[in-house]
């Protein structure tokens, strides 16, 4: 090969790059290790983090099963190893599935058009208060304190260079959603859009109609985020709100310290030339056979530069697939089985436990807990609660709880038995 | 001749929604172990639904031939060679996919306790010191989810560095070659996008670059090599520049597989980067993500990194969400963590010398297709080649075949084409990247197929203008998919 190129070495393939912008010595990384040391390296790390404990932490990642088929669909190298599909004769497949994706994300949240999949839910929100700003020609957004305060964090960062301003309204301290009184005073005449999350980030359901009605009143576009997917398997869908943003981890994508996950942009068929990110649409091929392809790419970066709708590119496919196999193993009655499984785990936990607040909620609430707690439930090899004080310095006494189908009933009863034993000695 | 593929039948398939029967399934959850709970009254029955209309109903089976039929109506790098200039689509290697799936790092809640957290903390410390050894840089962070994503961080800190001076600035310049994340990126972080010419070397002018520097430039973003493949030599001086004018210089790094080990932008005036750890590192790009975006700074930006940095204390590791100056969070978390776990499984494997080795062999094999495609193929621009090399379809435009033909009927020949039309300062232009992974062998297939199409495009060009003609379906209309968008299924 080099004979053909007509050097004698590949070095010499360098051999034009200035003098001062070469690196004069050896990378400072050890020498190529094998397969098997490789493995003992990440064994070995699994093993200095939390191996084999029961945890009830949910706070936006979720302890769920995973089917066994989503892992196999997912290793399929034709899946696994392909990019993005530009080219449609040969990405069939990675298109179908995410057309699929677009239509089941559609039947869950009860929009028109989903896009195919964001980064994650965090930074699907200021792409939908973006997108609503575009849509409104306003600068101004109010946001709930009960939405996921690390979301709340990468809105203000999207936020503070779209020389666009962020009012935060109360949480009813009483019931855990949405003070209704502090929304109205939030909202100003430029106000593009209302976020709230539901359930909220205390696990409560929010009236997202109510909310819609004072949006609209203002002229402004109701958010509504989602950071547990399951839930959408028995909720009534937000079919008041604009733009719905969510994180779909709940379905079979591991917790694994916080990501790769995958978020979602939902929203209205009149808004659909405004959603970020890209969309598959069906169509046909010259023979006259059913076909699909990315489309309506004039709103993407790569066509529009800086005029695009957002500067995403390489989303979340794979994890996307993920979702999408998950949805499809459990399908319209498991899904909302293993909603009812949920909503029935952690009513018998919540049921033992002193609760903060008075809602209706489905897999998560929020506690009044001693600190003692949780240093008392990993002695069970058991991770508590979400303390809440670092987010909320009025909830500093509580933590946010979260079961699943994965809990057991025996660790819920320890850590109720934990709890009754603290809070004796607190008193 | 075609050497590299015959046809064979591929399974036709019905989406989910036509082909679901009421009542089936493919799950069995366990039984209840505690009462259950009405829905209806613990949530109240307006808050509830009673169907997911159109959801799907299959059983396992269906579930698993669905997929693997779609499956097979994809190409992938694990079939051959996957040419996509600046997309890096190397070799996955499967122990990447093996160790990520390990329990404990699979399923580390990211609020877990610190204490019980030491491994995954371990690992993120490990690859931000490979990462910043790699660039020459000081300091980097891997919370950006994709390469777009690390430009905007990217950005923003510049924007934080120069407001703490006193003044953000208004403009960035963009050199005409750039990928289009880059101009969208500036103008979401709240820049004006300036282009900035290319010279007929296929570089940043120097000269040209001086005339539009002035005070409100806050930076240049550069890529390098650049999207023709080609190293910017002046490089040096347009870092001097900036800095003379007090701007900073933004680096896509979507084109470190051409520098690992031979040249750091560190070392050559780059105050920020991006990497794409989906490219340059292997993880796989899983038909369009996940990937990370790590970002890389000299210490100057480093106050400015995304909230929380990782610091070391007498326990261990820990978070620290003390940082007044930081820009905040980009992302909810610590970043795409399963993503970072097979980059460093990528470095751990190929070690220093081994990365560099990676580097020299990616410009050999860009050279040798550069070499053997060059006499039939119109060269964009004759100035050495890094890791891809770019050519023109003005021979073949004489018989009405155009770049997106000649990559349609590479199809037939096996292979998936090269990049189309991009950069856009190239006339039709084609793209290809080859990456290191490949043998000589699958580049002489390629060069044979190359070199048949240019026939073709002369004797036959019907042949090549109507292609593909292997694959299940012709070609796509997408003209009448943007005209009239059906974005999902619907009953009929």
């Amino acid at each position: 090969m080099l004979d053909t190129i007509g050097v004698s070495s590949a070095e010499d393939l360098f051999a034009h790059l200035p003098a001062e912008t070469r690196l004069r010595r050896p990378l400072d990384i050890a020498p190529g290790k094998s397969e098997y040391e490789i493995v003992e390296y990440f064994r070995e790390r699994a093993a200095e983090t939390a191996n084999g404990y029961t945890s009830f932490l949910g706070a936006g990642v979720y302890n769920h099963y995973r089917p066994v088929l989503v892992d196999t669909v997912i290793s399929r190298g034709e899946f696994l190893t392909s990019y993005t599909p530009y080219q449609a004769e040969i990405a069939q497949g990675t298109l179908m599935t995410i057309f699929e994706f677009q239509t089941m994300i559609c039947q869950l949240t009860g929009m028109d058009v989903a896009n195919a999949s964001m980064y994650d839910g965090s930074t699907a929100v200021p792409e939908a208060a973006m997108m609503a700003m575009r849509i409104t020609g306003r600068d101004h957004v109010a946001v709930s304190r009960a939405l996921h305060p690390e979301y709340r964090e990468v809105l203000a960062t999207y936020m503070q260079h779209q020389e666009a301003r962020v009012a935060e309204f109360e949480y009813d301290r009483d019931s855990g959603g949405i003070d209704f009184a502090s929304l109205e005073s939030a909202i100003q005449p430029n106000t593009a859009a209302v976020i709230v999350q539901s359930p909220n980030f205390f696990g409560m359901l929010e009236d997202a109609k109510r909310a819609a009605e004072i949006a609209h009143t203002a002229g402004a576009l109701l958010i509504v985020v989602f950071t547990e997917a399951v839930s959408l398997g028995i909720l009534e869908p937000p079919r008041d709100a604009d733009i719905v943003a969510g994180e779909l981890q709940s379905f079979a994508i591991s917790p694994s310290y916080g990501g790769p996950f995958a978020g979602i942009i939902a929203t209205k068929e009149k808004y659909m030339r405004q959603i970020p990110g890209r969309l598959v649409g069906e169509t046909k091929d010259t023979r006259g056979n059913r076909a699909f392809c990315l489309t309506l790419a004039t709103r993407e970066q790569h066509i529009r530069r800086e005029k695009a709708t957002s500067n995403i590119c390489t989303n979340q496919a794979l994890i996307a697939l993920m979702a999408t196999v998950f949805m499809t193993v459990y399908g319209r009655a498991g899904l909302r089985e293993l909603a009812e499984q949920n909503l029935a785990k952690a009513h018998y936990m919540a049921g033992k436990l002193p609760l903060r607040f008075k809602g209706a909620f489905f897999n998560e609430f929020v506690a009044r807990a001693p600190e003692s707690v949780n240093e008392r439930l990993l002695e069970n090899k058991i991770i508590g609660g979400l303390p809440l004080g670092r987010y909320y310095p009025e909830l500093a006494d509580c933590m946010l709880f979260c079961a699943t189908e994965m809990s057991r009933r025996e660790h819920m009863d320890t850590v109720a038995g934990v709890f009754a034993t603290e809070e004796a000695y607190a008193r | 001749m075609i050497n590299k593929v015959r046809e064979h039948p591929t399974q036709n398939e019905s989406l989910l929604f036509e082909s679901s029967s009421p009542g089936k399934r493919g799950y069995q959850l366990p039984d209840l172990d505690v009462p259950a709970v009405d829905a209806r009254e613990a949530l109240g029955a307006a808050n509830t639904r009673d169907d997911i209309e159109g959801f799907p109903e299959v059983s396992e089976v269906e579930a698993i031939r669905h997929f693997t039929r779609l499956s097979t109506w994809n190409y992938a790098i694990d079939l051959g060679l996957y040419p996509l200039g600046s997309c890096t689509m190397k070799y996955n290697p499967r122990v990447n996919e093996a160790v990520a799936r390990i329990d404990g790092l699979a399923w580390a809640h990211p609020y877990q306790p610190e204490s019980l957290s030491q491994g995954a903390m371990e690992v993120i410390a490990a690859l931000e010191a490979a990462l910043a050894e790699i660039t020459g840089m000081d300091a980097v962070t891997l919370q950006p989810a994709a390469g777009a994503h690390g430009e905007l961080t990217g950005i923003l800190l510049i924007r934080a560095l120069l407001a703490s001076r006193g003044n953000p600035r208004s403009k960035v310049l963009i050199p005409d070659s750039a990928h289009g994340t880059n101009p969208a990126t500036a103008a979401i972080a709240g820049y004006q996008v300036i282009n900035a010419p290319s010279n007929e070397r296929g570089m940043l002018d120097l000269s040209e670059l001086a005339r539009l520097v002035d005070d409100d430039v806050a930076a240049v973003m550069i890529t390098n090599p650049n999207t023709l493949g080609v190293f910017e030599e002046q490089i040096t001086g347009i870092a001097s520049l900036l800095h003379s004018k007090g701007a900073l210089v933004y680096m896509d790094g979507a084109n470190m597989n051409a520098l690992m080990g031979v040249a750091r932008p560190g070392d050559f005036g780059i105050d920020v980067m991006h990497l794409n750890l989906h490219k340059t590192f292997s993880t796989p790009h899983g038909g369009g993500g996940p990937g990370c975006g790590a970002v890389a700074v000299k210490s100057h930006l480093e106050p400015f990194l995304p909230t929380p940095r990782l610091a070391r204390n007498d326990g261990g590791w820990t978070w620290d969400y003390n940082r007044p100056e930081s820009i905040g969070r980009v992302r909810a978390f610590y970043g795409n963590f399963g993503v970072l776990v097979r980059a460093l499984a990528y470095i751990m494997a190929h070690g220093g010398p081994g990365l560099r080795n990676v580097t020299l062999d990616a410009v050999a094999n860009a050279n040798y297709l550069r070499k053997l495609i060059e006499p039939y193929y119109q060269l964009a621009y004759e100035a050495p080649s890094m890791h891809e090399c770019v050519f023109s379809d003005h021979r073949q435009t004489k018989h009405g075949v155009r770049t997106g033909d000649i990559a349609k009927r590479l199809i037939d020949y096996g292979f998936h084409p090269y990049t189309v039309s991009f950069p856009l300062i190239v006339h039709g232009a084609l793209m290809i990247e080859p990456t290191e992974t490949e043998s000589k062998q699958e580049l002489d297939l390629f060069v044979e197929a190359m070199i048949a199409i240019a026939k073709e495009a002369e004797e036959n060009p019907d042949l090549v203008r109507t292609a593909p003609h292997s694959t299940r379906i012709g070609r796509v209309d997408e003209v009448t998919a943007a005209r009239k968008p059906i974005v999902r299924w619907r009953p009929a």
